[in-house]
C-alpha cells in the first residue's frame, strides 16, 4: 500500500508541477482531457478490471451524471459544487440499482454486458422524450465564469478538478488491491463458485463494486458538462463514452493500477496525432479505438502495462 | 381506441417487420448455439449488407431483390473470413475476448461507414416502393409483404440447411459435443467458421429484403443489434423456433408501442422486455435451463 501511495503522490505531483509550468492552451487542453479520459477508463476498470464484470454501457452512469449536474443547476437552481456532489451521489445510485436488478439474478459474462447496453438505450430514449431533460436538444448551461460556479477561465482550474477525481479514483484502486474487500472482489471475478465456498458474498463485492464505479464515472460526467456546458441524450448515453471507458481500460491493462492511464494517455495521444494527419474526419477516432481493442485483445490480451509477460510468451511459444 | 380497424393493419405491419427481425435473429442465434459467443458485430454486419444493396442499386442500377445472389455469398464470405482471420485467432479461449473483439469489429465497421458515407440517412427508389396491397381493411406496402415472405422463406432454407444436410448434422454435432465431433473428424474450426458464414448471410438476405422499404445510415445495425439480442434472449438462445416466433412477437410489440405511445418511446417496449426477460427468464421462452 506504502509504495502505491507515493507513485500516487508523485503521479498527482508531476502532473500538477507540468500544468503549473505549462502555457499554451493547446496543451493544457491535451492535459485535462487526457485525465478526463484516464478518469473514464480508471472508473470501468474499478468493476470490469477488478471485478470481471464487464460493462458495455457505462454511458448509462456517465449521463446521469452530466443530467444531474445540469438540471439541479438549471431547474433546481443548486450551486455547482452541491450538484456536482449530487451527480455523483445520484450515478452511485443508479448504478447500485442496475448492480442489484443484475446481480441478484446472477446475471454474467454477456448477459451482464447486454444488460448494461440496454439500460444505457432505455435511459437514451428516456432523455429524448422526457420535457426536463431539454428532449433531443440537450441542455445547454450558461457561461458564468466563477470558482462557485465551477467554470474557470483558464484550462487550470478544470485540470485541478478532474485531477482531484482521477488521484481520489486511483486510491480507490489502490485501496481494492491492498484491502479485504478488494480481495473479496478479485476472488469473486477469478472464480466465483470457489469465493463463495469460503464465504465471500459475491452479489454484495459486486454491488460494492459497480456503485463505485458508477460514482466515478457520474463524476467524469459532471464534469464534461461543466466544461462543453452541453449535453444531449446521444452524447450522454450513447455509446461513445462506453466505448472510450472500456477500450481505455483494456489497452492500458484491467485489473492495475496504473494500466487504465497508460491506456487513456496512449489513445489519446493516437487520436490526436491522427486527428494532425488526417484532418477532422467523423468517426476515425474511433475507428482507431475500434481496431486498437482488436489489436490488443489479439496480441497483448494483457493490454499495454502487460506487455513485457505477454510478449516472453508469445516468443516461446514461437520456440517451443 | 382498440379499433380493429386501427389495430389491424398495425399488427400486420408488426409481423411483416418482425419476419425480418427473425431472420437477423435466427442468423444471431446460429452463432451463439454453435459458437456460443454473442457476435457483438451483427448489427454492424448487417449496416455492411445494406450498403452493399444500396451502392449495388444506386451504381450499378441492379434491383435489390436481384441483388440476392450477390450479397448473400458475399456476406457469407466475410462471416467465414471474420470468423477464421479474427475472431478465432482473438479468442485465446476466454467468451469476454470474443466479445470484445466483435465489439472492437462493430465499432471500426461503422465507423468506416462513418468516414465514407458520412451520417446521411439513405433510400433507394424503386417501381414499387409505393405500391400497396389491400388486405382485409388494411394496406400493406409491397415491399414489406415480399420482405415477410422472402425472411419466410429464408428461415425455411436455413432450418432445412441445419436439420437435413450433411453441413446441418455436422453443425448439430459441434454445438452438442465439440470434442465428440472433432473425434468423428469433422473440422471444428471450418464448422465455426461456416456458421459465421451462415449468420451474416441471413443478414445479407435480410438486407435485401430491407432496403426498398427501410433506410441506411452508419448507426442502423445499433438498433437492429438490440432487438434481435432481445428476440434471441427472449426464444432462448440458440433456439431457431424461438428466434422465429420471438422475431413475430417484438414485430408486434414494437408496431402496436409505436401506435399508443409514439415512434420513440414505443421502443421502450423491446427494452422492458429485453430486461425483464434477462432478469427473470434468462433461459428464455423456448430454451431449456442451462
Amino acid at each position: 500500500m506504502g509504495r502505491d501511495l507515493a507513485t500516487i503522490a508523485a503521479f498527482a505531483a508531476a502532473v500538477g508541477a507540468l500544468t503549473w509550468a505549462l502555457d499554451s492552451g493547446v496543451w493544457l487542453t491535451f492535459v485535462m482531457l487526457a485525465l478526463y479520459a484516464t478518469l473514464l477508463a480508471q472508473a470501468w476498470n474499478i468493476l470490469g478490471g477488478y471485478g470481471g464484470q464487464f460493462s458495455f454501457g457505462h454511458a448509462l452512469f456517465f449521463g446521469c451524471g452530466a443530467y444531474v449536474q445540469a438540471i439541479a443547476q438549471l431547474q433546481g437552481g443548486l450551486n455547482a459544487w452541491v450538484a456536482l456532489g449530487l451527480a455523483v451521489a445520484v450515478a452511485g445510485a443508479v448504478g447500485s440499482f442496475v448492480g442489484a436488478l443484475s446481480f441478484r439474478y446472477g446475471l454474467k459474462g454477456s448477459y451482464f454486458a447486454l444488460v448494461t447496453l440496454a439500460f444505457a438505450e432505455v435511459f437514451r430514449i428516456l432523455a429524448v422524450s422526457a420535457s426536463f431533460t431539454g428532449g433531443g436538444v440537450g441542455l445547454m448551461l450558461p457561461l458564468q465564469e466563477s470558482v462557485a460556479n465551477l467554470q474557470f477561465g483558464s484550462r487550470k482550474g478544470y485540470i485541478g478538478v478532474v485531477l482531484g477525481f482521477v488521484v481520489a479514483a486511483l486510491l480507490v484502486t489502490a485501496w481494492l488491491r491492498h484491502s479485504r474487500f478488494g480481495a473479496q472482489l478479485q476472488a469473486v471475478r477469478d472464480n466465483e463458485d470457489a469465493a463463495r465456498a469460503v464465504g465471500v458474498d459475491p452479489y454484495r463485492t459486486k454491488l460494492g463494486a459497480i456503485t463505485l464505479s458508477a460514482a466515478f464515472m457520474g463524476a467524469a460526467g459532471a464534469f464534461y458538462l461543466q466544461v462543453f456546458q452541453y449535453i444531449d441524450p446521444g452524447i450522454a448515453f450513447g455509446p461513445h463514452v462506453s466505448v472510450e471507458a472500456l477500450v481505455g481500460a483494456i489497452v492500458g491493462g484491467m485489473g492495475t493500477l496504473w494500466g487504465p492511464v497508460l491506456g487513456a494517455l496512449v489513445l489519446h495521444l493516437l487520436a490526436d496525432l491522427t486527428r494532425n494527419l488526417f484532418g477532422q474526419l467523423p468517426g476515425l477516432n474511433m475507428v482507431i479505438y475500434g481496431a486498437v481493442l482488436v489489436l490488443i485483445v489479439m496480441f497483448l490480451p494483457r493490454g499495454l502495462s502487460g506487455m513485457g509477460r505477454s510478449v516472453r510468451e508469445l516468443w516461446r511459444r514461437g520456440r517451443g | 381506441m382498440l379499433e380493429f380497424g386501427i389495430l389491424f393493419p398495425s399488427v400486420l405491419n408488426g409481423l411483416t417487420t418482425g419476419a425480418v427481425y427473425a431472420l437477423i435473429a435466427l442468423g444471431l442465434t446460429l452463432i451463439y448455439g454453435v459458437l456460443h459467443i454473442i457476435n457483438f458485430a451483427h448489427g454492424a454486419a448487417l449496416m455492411v449488407a445494406l450498403y452493399a444493396v444500396y451502392l449495388l442499386k444506386t451504381q450499378w442500377g441492379l434491383d435489390p431483390y436481384l441483388a440476392l445472389p450477390l450479397v448473400v455469398p458475399g456476406m457469407f464470405a466475410l462471416g467465414y473470413a471474420l470468423q477464421r482471420g479474427i475472431v478465432n485467432r482473438a479468442s485465446h479461449g476466454k467468451d469476454e475476448n470474443i466479445l470484445l473483439v466483435t465489439l472492437g469489429l462493430s465499432i471500426v465497421l461503422e465507423n468506416l461507414a462513418l468516414m465514407l458515407f458520412k451520417s446521411d440517412t439513405r433510400t433507394i427508389e424503386t417501381a414499387y416502393t409505393l405500391t400497396t396491397v389491400p388486405i382485409g381493411p388494411a394496406f400493406i406496402a409491397l415491399p414489406k409483404l415480399v420482405a415477410f415472405a422472402g425472411a419466410l422463406a429464408a428461415s425455411a432454407i436455413l432450418l432445412w440447411i441445419v436439420t437435413r444436410t450433411d453441413l446441418g448434422r455436422a453443425i448439430r454435432a459441434v454445438a452438442k459435443e465439440k470434442h465428440g465431433a472433432k473425434l468423428m473428424g469433422i473440422d471444428v474450426d471450418h464448422v465455426y467458421a461456416m456458421c459465421f458464414g451462415i449468420g451474416l448471410a441471413c443478414l445479407g438476405a435480410a438486407a435485401c429484403f430491407l432496403l426498398p422499404a427501410y433506410y441506411v445510415n452508419p448507426q442502423v445495425g445499433g438498433g437492429f443489434v438490440l432487438v434481435a439480442f432481445t428476440i434471441v434472449v427472449l426464444g432462448g438462445m440458440g433456439s431457431f423456433a424461438g428466434a422465429l416466433v420471438g422475431g413475430l412477437l417484438i414485430g408486434v410489440v414494437e408496431s402496436l408501442g409505436g401506435l399508443f405511445l409514439g415512434e420513440s418511446l414505443g421502443q421502450i417496449g423491446i427494452f422492458a422486455i429485453f430486461i425483464a426477460v434477462l432478469l427473470f427468464r434468462p433461459q428464455g421462452l423456448f430454451g431449456s435451463k442451462a
